[in-house]
Formats: C-alpha cells, structure tokens, sequence
C-alpha cells in the first residue's frame, strides 16, 4: 500500500510544528526564539476570560507588534527579578479551519510551573485562538491569543502562555 | 479583643503568648506580624471588621440597577449592588438563617438575592422578603410565631461612594472625607475628579506573602530605583526624581509623588544605581506617554487603610484590591479603567500601558517575586527577629525625597494601636 499524504494532511502536519516550535521556545528557555514564530505584523495577547465574557480589552499581557515581543524577550532577560522556574505546555485538542487567507487555530493548554523547592503546579489552563499564515519559511502567527480560565494568576506571569 | 487579652505563656496547651512589640516601636517589625495566624484572625477582627472604610468597588462595575459583585472585605464575602432606586448596597454574603453563601455568580444583575438551599429571599438592602414554608404546610411546622422578618436580615454594612468610587464597613468610622484627610484627598481627587469613569478590564493574582507587604512595598519609594531595573533602564524612573512623600495625619494613609526628570545624571546618583543605563526600546509605543494631569508629577501611587492602592504611572490608572488569605497569601485585584471621555488613542494607550503593571507587569513583576522572597525570610526567623525599617531616620514624617521609610514607620505606628500592639 502507498501512503498518500493529502494536502489537508500536510497543512495540519506542518501547523503542529509550528505548536511544537511555540512549546519548546518557552519550555526550553529559548526565548529568542518565540518572537521569530510570528510574522512582523502580529500580535500577541494573554487574556482573563473574565474580560472575555465582559467584553472588557484589558490583556494581562499584550505585544502589538513582532518588535513588541522582542522587548518583552529583553525585559525578561535583562530587567526582571523573579526566582527561576520552569514551565512545560501541553497542547491539545488542535482544530483548524481555513480562514481567508489565513488558517484560524484553537486548542486547549495547559502550564505546569516548577519553582525551586516545590512540587509542580498547574499554573494556567486555557484556550488558544490563533491565527496562522504561510510564508517563505513555513507557517507563522498572524495572532495569538491565550485566554485562561482561572481569575487568579499564582503569583506572576513570567513568561508567555 | 487585642492580642494582649490571650493568656499568658504556660497557662495552657498551645495558645499563642501574649504579642509584645519590640520596644523600639515602628522602626521594628517583628516577624511574627508576618506569618502568625493569631495575628493573622486578630487583624480580621479589629481592622477588617473595624471602623475602617474598605474599598469594594468601582461604581462603573455596577451601572445598572440591579447590578451586582461579589468581593471581600479583608477575607470576608460581601455582595456589592445597585438597586432600582441607583443606590448602592453592601451586604455580608451569608445567610441569616444557617450561614450558606447566598450570592454565588462573582457578577450578576437581580432584584432581590436568594439563598440556594432554602430560598429565603433578601432585598439588596438586606431586608428578608421571603421565608418559604414560614407559616407551615397543612398545619404542621413553620417557624415559631415570634419569627420576624425584620430581625433576619443580611448584615448590611455601612456605604460612602466618592467620585465613582465605592467604599464600605462593618463598623461606625468618621464620614469617608475626614476619614481620607484633606492630603490624601486632594491626591484622590486628582484621579477621581468626578468625570465617569470606564472600566478597562481586571487581572487578579494570588501573591504568596502577608498583606501587609504589599502595603509596605507601596509606601517604599527606596526600592524603586534598586529593584526596578526596567524603570531605571528605560528612563522611566531615577533617584533624582523630584519626588514626595506625605502621610495622613494618623499615618494609615500615604502618597508618593515623583516627577520624571531627563538630563543627566548626577555622578554621585549614578553610582548607586547598579542598573543605570538608558536602553531603546524596538516598539517605541510603550514609552508613548501623555501629560493629562495638572502639575509635574507622573507617577502618583496612593495607599488607603486598609486595602486599597491607588495607581496612576504614566497614562496607566488602576485601583489595587487587597484581599488577605491567611497570613501566607493574599489576592490582588486589579481594575484598570479610563474615562469615558477619552478618545480612542487614550484608551490604546491605557492598554499598552498595563503592561508595566499586574502580574506580568514591566515594574510591578519584580514586587510579587521580592515579597515571595520575604515571605520565605520571614518563615525563616527563629521567632525573635524583626526587620529594621531605619532608612531616612526613624520619625514618620513626610519627606520631600524618596530615600526613606517614613510610610512604613506611619503604617505601623498606626497599625499597633489598631491592634493593641
């Protein structure tokens, strides 16, 4: 038997990669890497749902724009106090539909958070609603927009969602 | 009841000794302000349920009769409302009748609230409408016949709004004005100057550490400069801002006032300041910043007894709602908000702004973590050990610099007479 790889396939193949990308740049602390997995025109917005239902536009954390997402990169780096920890995504339930020109993803997240001396914690749960495009290098953010279920943040938001 | 009423040490199994203050007085705070939970359900007692005016809301939150929040006084549920009439209700959320928590939406909009278990219904002032099965079924059992209505009611708690804000107590304090003072008014005033206000939206955060840290970090202009290195890095903020701190006159109360200044730093500042070095930002956006205040100052932070903070750093407004969790924790609640006059521009700005605050924030990041880490010194003490709280001398004056912990000194002189410390 030959397998035939169709193109629906080949899109939903190539857009996990870029999630696989996304996760590893902000588990494995490679963070320069995170801004690069959005096209220069983008944005980036970490949402309470709260806000959502309320139709209120505060972001608990927001980047207009790819340049945006590399201060956010700097800040971490070199300007925040904060003791170490780790995070580890997971990402599930992966759905994409096409849109326009452009592919809209949703899928769930969670964030486990590890600080020094604890166990792990679940520190966010939540839902993605993305959109991603083609370009020369591959599949890209357009947007992305992490909106978490629980009101309360434990403590600091660090990284990215 | 202070904590000088507990029996003495010895006089039997496991009671806390009694609390004795280091002699020293304000200059001192003694670690087990931080972690003791005999403390911790002392504060309850005589701030929270005091004759304190504690912050509950904004009145934007809640525009329409009916329109209810639920939120805590210290760890204490309440249900915030408006009724038909546009006045304003605050009501300990706890049944008369066997105690069950009646409102249990965090937001809602109704005419009368209704406990889940029984349904006895209460009017938004509290009042109890509706008793089901009072007079019995067929004859048989209802309430005994001296039951009244009128004696089962929700607590409901004393309310002052101020220019949109919404204030209330479970206790009998002096009218909201005398009790803010003419200095911390004129600074409330500035922010709260009656036009309407629009709420932007809210960011919440459970911050591992004792309330009163978070107080303590707001009244502490020391550290700004030291532990905020995006501030200093970006321009936003040096110690040779002209800068202020003032106190209410029974010093629960504080303001800093700083002023941004550009030019050059003085080489002897300079020095001291281990992050001074002025970066570029590649969104220049952040940093686009209006003047829309009267006077110079561009960061005003406002500390109200017992748990509110009033911020306003560039064009980013906000109130801070202090809710304790136990001595280890408390939730922070944050409102950002505008005016409803502001144009479209103001409004992006407002949001780009909240970036350097709340519990990603640019600024406000770095003081989660650092009382994180006090919480932790503060579990580490053997018991006997205060923090030395010296810096500008050891009055609780205010000062026209920002070198100093002359507020905490105000916070704790107030706070041990509050207590009986």
């Amino acid at each position: 038997m030959t397998l035939v790889v169709t193109e629906e396939v080949a899109v939903r193949a190539a857009i996990e990669e870029l999630y696989l990308d996304y996760v590893d740049a902000l588990d494995e602390d490679d963070l320069e890497a995170w801004p690069q997995l959005f096209v220069e025109d983008s944005s980036y917005r970490v949402v309470s749902r709260e806000n959502v239902e309320r139709g209120w536009p505060l972001a608990t954390m927001s980047c207009d724009s790819r340049a945006s997402m590399c201060d956010r990169v700097y800040a971490i780096r070199n300007t925040a106090m904060y003791v170490p920890r780790r995070l580890r995504h997971i990402v599930s339930a992966l759905r994409i539909r096409s849109s326009g020109d452009a592919f809209a993803v949703t899928a769930n997240f969670a964030v486990f958070e590890t600080l020094p001396n604890h166990e792990p914690r679940v520190f966010s749960v939540g839902r993605y609603h993305d959109t991603v495009v083609d370009t020369a290098d591959g599949p890209r953010f357009r947007s992305k927009l992490c909106v978490y279920d629980s009101d309360l943040i434990p403590n600091s938001l660090l990284l990215p969602l | 009841m202070t904590l000088l009423d507990q029996p003495a040490a010895g006089a039997s199994m496991g009671v806390a000794p009694p609390r004795v203050w280091p002699a020293e007085g304000s200059t001192r705070v003694p670690y087990w302000a931080y972690t003791a939970e005999d403390v911790y359900q002392a504060e309850r007692t005589n701030i929270f349920e005091g004759d304190s005016w504690a912050y509950v809301g904004l009145g934007a939150e809640i525009p329409n009769a009916g329109d209810y929040k639920s939120t805590f006084i210290g760890d204490i549920p309440v249900i915030v409302s408006r009724d038909r009439a546009g006045e304003v209700h605050v009501l300990r959320n706890k049944c008369a009748h066997r105690g069950v928590q009646v409102a249990r939406l965090p937001y809602g909009n109704a005419t009368k609230f209704e406990c889940p278990y029984h349904q006895w219904t209460y009017r938004p002032d509290g009042r109890l409408l509706g008793v089901p099965f009072k007079n019995g079924v067929l004859g048989h059992g209802g309430m005994p016949d001296d039951f009244e209505n009128a004696d089962h009611g929700l607590e409901a708690l004393q309310v002052a709004e101020r220019h949109g804000v919404i204030f209330a107590s479970f206790g009998h304090p002096e009218p909201l004005d005398d009790y803010l003072g003419t200095a911390m008014l004129t600074w409330f005033d500035r922010v709260f100057d009656g036009r309407p206000l629009r709420v932007l939206g809210t960011m919440k955060q459970r911050i591992p550490a004792n309330w009163k840290l978070m107080f303590e970090n707001i009244k502490d202009p020391y550290h700004a400069s030291l532990l905020h290195v995006f501030l200093v890095s970006f321009g936003l903020f040096r110690a040779d801002n002209p800068s202020s701190v003032a106190m209410d006159p029974t010093g629960r109360h504080s303001v800093l006032v700083s002023a941004r200044r550009t030019g050059p730093v003085d080489a002897s500042v300079a020095g001291e300041m281990a992050s001074l070095r002025v970066l570029e930002l590649e969104d220049k956006r952040l940093l686009d910043i209006v003047k829309e205040f009267e006077g110079p100052a561009t960061v005003v932070m406002q500390t109200l007894w017992p748990n509110l903070i009033v911020q306003q750093q560039v064009n980013t407004l906000a109130t801070r709602h202090i809710v304790p969790r136990g001595p280890d924790a408390f939730d922070l609640l944050w409102t950002f908000f505008g005016y409803e006059s502001d144009d479209e521009a103001m409004t992006e700005r407002r949001l780009r702004h909240a970036n350097f605050m709340g519990p990603a924030g640019f600024v406000s990041l770095d003081d989660s973590e650092v009382m994180y880490l006090a919480q932790n010194g503060a579990h580490a003490d053997d018991g006997t050990g205060s923090a030395m709280v010296e810096m500008g001398g050891r009055d609780a004056e205010d000062t026209d610099h920002m070198v100093t912990e002359a507020a905490l000194r105000a916070f704790y002189n107030h706070y041990r007479k509050v207590m009986g410390l």
